[in-house]
């Protein structure tokens, strides 16, 4: 096996197993005695086979690797997407401006600001959206303790 | 004359100050948009439809303004092609060629003014064309029933990975990856949920403006965190504007470029599996075939940046054709549209023609009237948008990521819809190293249901006889280009691609002498 094809690979093997998955999810989907002739199982076991094949296909002639990040890069996206999740778990407890003064000053920073313009950043852009979308257009953002 | 007293109603409604107001604001983003480093006509117009939807505009007036932001973004497009040889899109890589010699040879000013009339010929022709050609079709799809149109759906998955695709499994994963999402929630016809493992969320299924924003937009910004590519590309290059109308001399001799390449590039958008960037291709490859006499293509030439601009603003509105008329888009930027319309309860097809007259009519009037607000906008202010360019993405990114979250917080205010977001986002990243295709998933998402309900229907109609999806002999047109579609790309794809990319490449290879 070349090594310089190993990422399709690998994505073709996890492309198999998905379609695998997918399909048994598929066979257990229940039954309604209302049914039409096709019924509720029939397409997506369609749509399995062919992400199956599609997958094999993937596996069989792979294309050349794209080059992957080394690690430090890799887990500044997986920084950032913790960073996501935990803006998105606070939103409504902290309220949209404080959070998204956070969120946006930290992308800022890793995006290469430096920390001072990171907050200035941060601020910058949260009050500029709470001004546009909410003042202004009247939208509904998540509101905090402080009321905003 | 059915189609002047249509287009009377249609401009009736379009004139209205509001829509208007709607068109300017939607042209004046687009075209920042469109010259914003890593925003394009998709990505751009994906995060702005939660918003303009959580705005609770009406169906037409919302239309109108994100239209004008698509149109806009294609004009926007072409600034940072011509000053810093850097497309912001594929169809935008062919006006690289000539465009950036031209501007490095001091016209710059006149490079964008005559790209911006270059993109006005071709897409208001195109609309014509779009106001000719889509009735007819409409006529066709008429006569189609639920077998018929589940052919169709398969040909626009078939061919959406296009000539110039160089892997057709990765489409056909991408799509069938699409459908599959679209799968999930409780099945319409029997009532039974599917693939919800138990979680309330999914029982309604999952939005496809989620899965849109998340894979076109935060992707992006993954992208630009990988590299940490913060600064402007534009830092530290000067940019000098020059004059910013082009000499009358110049239009007269571009114009026949512009309307060859214009019909060539519509051709190419109407077509299914071509699209924008093969239409500038060809226009560009024809009209070098035919002007190119003192080998001053690729060094400058007017006439070889006016041709692929006609070329992809044309094949833009060509594309608008079956996306209107059969519901079934045949590129990125209009299964980006036909997220719009269906946030907007719009379905697209033939019955839209004669139960909303007023949607159809009113959206060409707008899109008469965006371009010539772009017309307007782009020459006199184009310096200003050349000042776009200088923002740094460290500071654009987290505006692109925040815009994206309160649009998708905004429709449900659940923290879970964020929570998916971030995932495609995640799917998106890894699937673009990947180099498979995103479109396709999206397109998948938007018509997966339909596309079940009429097979089911078809079948449920012959009672149960499976033979009757190739029982007529539109569907065995239908399937036998689904087919070829499908097939050629696998065949001559490799070709038309490399040639594309080299193109391009020597084009580079010579500044780089020329600069030596």
């Amino acid at each position: 096996m070349n090594s310089r094809f190993l990422s399709d690979r690998i994505f073709g093997l996890i492309g198999l197993a998905l379609a695998l998955g997918y399909a048994l999810s598929a066979l257990a989907i229940k039954e309604s005695f209302l049914s039409d002739a096709v019924g509720p199982k029939t397409f997506p076991l369609i749509i399995a086979g062919v992400l199956g094949l599609a997958s094999a296909a993937i596996v069989l002639r792979p294309d050349p690797d794209p080059v992957w990040p080394a690690l430090p890069r890799l887990a500044e996206i997986g920084a950032a997407v913790l960073v996501m999740v935990l803006y998105a778990r606070l939103l409504p407890e902290l309220g949209f401006v404080i959070a998204t003064a956070f969120a946006a000053g930290y992308l800022a920073w890793r995006l290469g600001t430096r920390p001072l313009g990171a907050v200035l950043t941060g601020v910058g852009v949260s009050v500029g959206i709470y001004a546009v979308f909410h003042l202004a257009l009247g939208l509904s953002l998540a509101r905090g303790p402080l009321g905003f | 004359m059915d189609t002047i007293a249509n287009l009377a109603d249609g401009f009736a409604i379009a004139l209205t100050w509001q829509n208007l107001g709607l068109a300017l604001l939607g042209a004046f983003l687009g075209t920042i948009i469109g010259a914003l480093p890593g925003l394009g006509p998709s990505n751009g117009v994906a995060i702005l439809i939660p918003l303009a939807f959580s705005l609770g505009l009406g169906a037409t007036p919302a239309l109108i303004l994100l239209t004008s932001v698509y149109y806009g973004a294609m004009y926007g497009g072409r600034i940072s092609s011509i000053l810093l040889n850097i497309p912001g899109d594929e169809p935008a890589m062919m006006t690289c060629l000539d465009g950036h010699p031209m501007a490095q040879k001091g016209m710059a000013g006149e490079a964008l003014s005559l790209s911006g009339i270059a993109s006005f010929v071709g897409s208001i022709v195109a609309t014509f064309g779009l106001i000719l050609l889509a009735p007819q079709l409409v006529k066709i799809a008429l006569l189609f029933g639920p077998a018929e149109y589940f052919a169709l759906f398969t040909l626009a998955f078939a061919t959406l990975g296009g000539v110039s695709s160089t892997n057709q499994a990765k489409s056909a994963f991408a799509a069938a990856l699409g459908i599959g999402l679209a799968m999930v929630g409780v099945d319409t016809q029997t009532g039974v949920p599917r693939f919800t493992f138990g979680e309330v969320h999914l029982y309604d299924g999952i939005d496809f403006l989620v899965a849109i924003v998340g894979l076109f937009a935060l992707s992006e910004v993954f992208l630009f965190l990988e590299h940490r590519h913060g600064s402007s590309d534009a830092e530290g290059k000067k940019m000098t504007i020059g004059r910013i109308v082009p000499p009358l001399k110049m239009i007269k001799d571009t114009s026949g470029a512009m309307a060859r390449s214009t019909g060539i590039g519509f051709l190419a958008g109407v077509l299914p599996g071509a699209g924008a960037s093969l239409g500038s291709f060809l226009a560009y490859a024809l009209e070098k075939k035919i002007s190119d006499k003192d080998g001053t293509f690729g060094k400058g030439d007017p006439r070889g940046l006016a041709a692929p601009e006609a070329g992809n603003n044309a094949a833009a509105g060509g594309a608008l054709v079956p996306m209107l008329a059969l519901g079934v888009p045949g590129s990125g930027t209009t299964a980006v549209l036909l997220a719009v319309l269906l946030s907007l309860n719009i379905t697209p097809g033939p019955l839209l023609f004669t139960q909303n007259p007023d949607v159809v009519w009113g959206l060409i009037a707008a899109l008469f009237i965006a371009n010539f607000m772009l017309l307007a906008l782009n020459i006199p202010m184009v310096g200003m948008f050349t000042r776009i360019l200088m923002v740094p993405p460290r500071v654009l990114m987290p505006i692109v990521a925040m815009v994206s979250f309160v649009g998708i917080y905004g429709i449900s205010g659940s923290s879970f819809d964020l929570y998916v977001m971030i995932g495609f986002g995640v799917l998106g990243w890894v699937l673009r190293k990947l180099d498979v295709p995103l479109v396709p998933i999206i397109l998948g998402t938007l018509l997966g249901n339909a596309m079940e309900s009429n097979l089911r229907r078809a079948i449920t109609i012959s009672d149960g006889d499976w033979s009757v999806l190739f029982g007529s002999p539109v569907s065995l047109v239908l399937w036998a280009v689904a087919l070829a579609g499908f097939v050629l790309p696998i065949v001559v794809g490799k070709v038309i691609k490399a040639r594309m990319h080299g193109a391009r490449q020597t084009a580079q290879a010579e500044e780089m002498d020329a600069t030596d």
